[in-house]
């Protein structure tokens, strides 16, 4: 009588059998959507110019060289095998050659990643450390003064432009205060005085223990993250919020106060612990939404990251550039997704 | 001799088209017996109930000349003397376990948790108490119950585990609120066989709240039935045959006998009477 | 007064006497449900207002857009005859701000019309035919849903050239797939209903299930979806202007007016920040609105 009967069927973990069909399903899907996503990039670099190696080389490119890529992407070979070839490539990396700083494009993308991960890992840091607290107070106290100030953050984030604000405040805060750095990584006298060890000049500068670069930069980056923190607390907070009230309401939150929990308690061991494994969903796409909110952000402050990368690539036509950041872009917002997939099984019991 | 001893008590809600009364002056005590609390949805029942625990929040407004227990006024107790009272004094069992249990920990932990509130003890004690207890509720394989999730119970189980859970503390009343309605009708006897032993072997007094008058009328030494948040009759269970408030008797009338078929059943008509006329007083 | 009170009556009974008479109730006590709310109210103002303003524009606007003047560059606000001041190239800015409403408009009904039906239309399709359509269906949705908006639509239009009309396909793009998700969750809500299969037994066919039967009760999420997104659409038409990618100058895009006045930040702040206060007035508005809409047609999921 103990165990017959329960809701899912099987009360053990699944059989080694059964975990690794599941695996395989799971890997197979993310294959499909990269491929998808590489299809999409092909056909926007490839097929709808209307020269597209006119689009990989330039206008400027000699009769050799047109010749030369024309051979290789096989532009008289049907769809499916210069697609073969595209995936071939850009599974080794190879996403051709930049016009503008005539070297591999993944070189140039390796360089200016870490910028962009900095700033976002930095902006997803504030928003989780300060927009979590809030979304938990805001649904605690729902109604109050805190609640009403939380909802004006997120619909003030949800409806202001980043790059706009993101201009008034260099305005405001290195144009008029001149309390913080201006655009640009460092100032100019400190561009590569420390070893690039990561590529991130925070981390780079306390190993080589140069704390006038660091206050330099952190002088520099304050701004930028800010702004992507702010955004990423406005999401973060009205999730964690949204989250929150749903779980106040449920009857094992009684339970808990029947049991004679006092109320921070009742918050935090009982009503957060429900919303940790969501949280961490909302977490991974934040960052994934920072990626994207980097672009404009780098182009305000001269932020040399994958953003400004791309942005720049496409003002000046080169295409090859701007397909290979547009397939890394999409790739780690895969993963992200993939990623909180894989840890809300792992961490919802309910789930197994 | 009296357990507890509610008098007067008024639940109201504040809303966009002015105050409901949601309990309107329900009196009554609770001695180490069965009392019953019947009535429909809305009558009132559970928010009774959920006021002896002040678990209202606000913008609910609770009001009484006194809600005691053995003397004590849980009236003018702060939150924090109340935190002692629930769980150790007065427990709850609520309707569904599917519901009640916190689905992201594990039996153990939530039982654990109970004891652990109102004792102290290492936490191995805790283990070793709480396996007593689900042994207590007939639960023939405790130790794998404990390492297990909510969602992994059947509803029996569940109502089983939360019984457990409430009961450790070893509480002197236990409001029971639906405690059967979310369960198959072969399970609800078990559950109620379990509670009747516990409530019986530990001399509790018992609040039954349910819209079934059959069940309470079996289970119960006396009931009150609930119209609209205030009470229109008390009596002992054995004598609900003779109960003579209209509304008590379209009750009785509207459930079909075995005994005494009739050719239809009669359908309760609400005499809006009933809800402005005084709440009968229950106490003894 | 007493045939309003009459129709009040009306349309505030608890038992109407025919499906139309229960729309329209139901209708009326959304609104006033909606009234209530005044910061949705207030949003509905602002929109009614831009919507006022774009219609009225060669009406209400003192200058030309168009017309340069370059020896009376970069006026301050509340200069004479410019009362936010002009541009780089002489230009009045509330004239271009009251033309920019226009493309800003036309921006976003575009895109309101495109992605949430061709969201609709796939969602639901996926949702009632199930099986391998379904799969390849959401499989496309969800590839979409990978790309991040803006880089999409930058290579987008990196491939096909700037223009409005490439912006605007180029949103639309990114923007359908949270509808085909919701409407496919909506179809295989419904699909296993009684009702639906009562109407299957009466023979009818798959698109008239679809359209007549399915369709209706989805319209609800989309629409406070869509005014929602709204928001969001406006941000990355803007975004494209400002990098140049939407409307050409010398339109009078707003995203592209801040970009054109950040050269001048510093010393001639109001060029770039006037723009901004509009993009960020008509976001605003749409999200008041559609956090409005959800608390009356979806009350179940509003945060409230």
């Amino acid at each position: 009588m103990a165990f017959t009967e329960n809701n899912n069927g099987g009360r053990h973990k699944a059989p080694l059998e059964l975990w690794i069909r599941a695996t395989f399903l799971m890997l197979g899907s993310i294959i499909v959507t990269m491929l998808g996503l590489m299809f999409i990039t092909f056909i926007i670099g490839r097929v709808m110019p209307i020269d597209p190696v006119l689009a990989i080389v330039g206008e400027q490119a000699s009769k050799s060289t047109y010749d030369a890529a024309y051979e290789q992407l096989g532009l008289d070979r049907p769809i499916i095998v210069q697609f073969a070839l595209y995936v071939w490539d850009v599974i080794h990396g190879d996403f051709g050659k930049s016009l503008l700083t005539a070297r591999p494009v993944s070189q140039d993308i390796a360089r200016v990643f870490p910028a962009t991960l900095e700033l976002a890992t930095i902006g997803v840091f504030v928003g989780i450390v300060l927009g979590v607290p809030l979304g938990v107070i805001a649904a605690v106290k729902r109604g109050s003064w805190i609640d009403q100030v939380a909802r004006v953050i997120a619909l003030v984030g949800y409806s202001m432009p980043i790059f706009w604000l993101g201009l008034m405040g260099l305005l405001i805060f290195y144009g008029i205060l001149g309390w913080v750095g201006g655009p640009g990584r460092v100032g100019i006298f400190y561009v590569d005085i420390v070893p690039s060890v990561t590529g991130m000049i925070l981390i780079d500068s306390i190993l080589d223990r140069n704390w006038l670069v660091f206050k330099d930069a952190l002088s520099h980056i304050v701004l930028p993250a800010s702004l992507l923190g702010y955004y990423s607390l406005a999401y973060i907070s009205r999730m964690t919020r949204s989250f929150m009230l749903e779980q106040l309401s449920a009857e094992y939150i009684t339970t808990a106060r029947v049991k004679g929990m006092s109320e921070s308690a009742v918050i935090w061991r009982h009503a957060f612990k429900n919303i940790r494994v969501q949280l961490i969903t909302v977490i991974a796409l934040s960052y994934a939404n920072l990626l994207e909110g980097s672009v404009l952000t780098e182009i305000i402050f001269s932020w040399p990251g994958i953003g400004s990368y791309i942005t720049t690539a496409l003002l000046s036509a080169d295409m090859s550039a701007v397909m290979g950041g547009t397939v890394v872009v999409g790739l780690i917002f895969i993963l992200l997704n993939i990623f909180s997939d894989l840890l809300y099984k792992v961490f919802d019991p309910r789930a197994k | 001799m009296n357990l507890l001893d509610v008098e007067n008590l008024w639940v109201k809600f504040p809303t966009r088209q002015g105050v409901f009364d949601a309990v309107r002056g329900v009196s009554f005590t609770l001695g180490r017996e069965r009392l019953g609390i019947v009535g429909e949805s809305g009558s009132g029942k559970s928010m009774t109930g959920r006021a002896i625990l002040r678990l209202i929040r606000p913008p609910g407004i609770v009001t009484a000349s006194q809600i005691s227990l053995e003397g004590d006024d849980l009236m003018v107790k702060s939150e924090r003397q109340m935190r002692e009272v629930r769980g150790q004094r007065i427990s709850m069992v609520m309707q569904d376990p599917k519901f009640s249990l916190n689905p992201v920990m594990t039996i153990a932990q939530q039982i654990i948790e109970a004891y652990r509130l109102h004792n102290k003890a290492s936490k191995s004690e805790a283990y070793a108490k709480s396996v007593e207890m689900l042994e207590a509720v007939s639960i023939r394989d405790p130790e794998r119950v404990m390492r297990a999730y909510p969602h992994e119970m059947s509803g029996g189980m569940g109502q089983r585990i939360m019984i457990a859970m409430m009961l450790i503390p070893n509480p002197e009343i236990l409001i029971a609120d639906e405690p059967t309605s979310a369960l198959d009708v072969s399970v609800q006897r078990q559950v109620l066989s379990i509670i009747d032993k516990l409530v019986t072997d530990r001399g509790m007094g018992l609040i039954f709240i349910s819209h079934d008058l059959n069940l309470v009328a079996d289970f119960c030494d006396r009931v009150l039935i609930m119209y609209s948040g205030r009470v229109v009759e008390v009596c002992d269970a054995d004598k609900l045959r003779d109960a003579k408030h209209p509304y008590t008797r379209g009750l009785l009338n509207s459930l079909p006998r075995l005994d005494s078929p009739c050719g239809k059943l009669q359908v309760l008509t609400r005499d809006p009477a009933w809800s402005d006329a005084p709440s009968v007083s229950g106490r003894v | 007064m007493t045939d309003i009170q009459t129709w009040r009556a009306w349309l505030l009974t608890d038992t109407p006497t025919s499906r139309r008479h229960a729309k329209l109730s139901a209708v009326y006590q959304g609104w006033l449900s909606f009234r209530g709310n005044t910061m949705a109210m207030v949003g509905l103002w602002i929109l009614i207002l831009l919507l006022l303003i774009a219609f009225a524009a060669p009406f209400i606007a003192p200058h030309d857009p168009f017309a340069q003047n370059l020896g009376n560059r970069l006026q301050p606000l509340w200069s004479d005859d410019h009362l936010l001041g002009t541009d780089s190239l002489g230009r009045d800015i509330l004239s271009r701000l009251i033309y920019g409403a226009r493309i800003t408009l036309y921006i976003v009904g575009l895109v309101a019309l495109i992605a949430p039906v061709t969201g609709l239309l796939v969602g639901t399709v996926a949702g009632y035919v199930g099986g391998w359509t379904d799969q390849v269906l959401m499989r496309i949705t969800d590839i979409f849903l990978a790309f991040p908006r803006l880089v999409l639509a930058l290579a987008f239009v990196a491939a096909l050239g700037a223009g409005i009309e490439n912006a605007v396909l180029a949103i639309s793009l990114t923007a359908w797939p949270p509808y085909a998700r919701i409407a496919r969750a909506e179809t295989l809500t419904i699909r296993s209903s009684d009702y639906i299969s009562a109407i299957q037994l009466q023979g009818a066919g798959a698109m008239r299930i679809i359209t007549k039967h399915i369709w209706p009760l989805c319209i609800s999420s989309l629409i406070v979806r869509v005014t929602l997104d709204m928001a969001g659409i406006i941000l990355a038409a803007a975004g494209l202007g400002f990098l140049g990618l939407g409307a050409q100058p010398p339109s009078p895009e707003w995203g592209a007016m801040i970009s054109e006045g950040r050269r001048f930040i510093l010393d001639h702040w109001w060029v770039a920040t006037v723009p901004g206060m509009a993009i960020f007035t008509v976001s605003l508005a749409f999200n008041l609105l559609g956090d409005g809409l959800r608390d009356v047609l979806d009350p179940k999921d509003s945060e409230k």
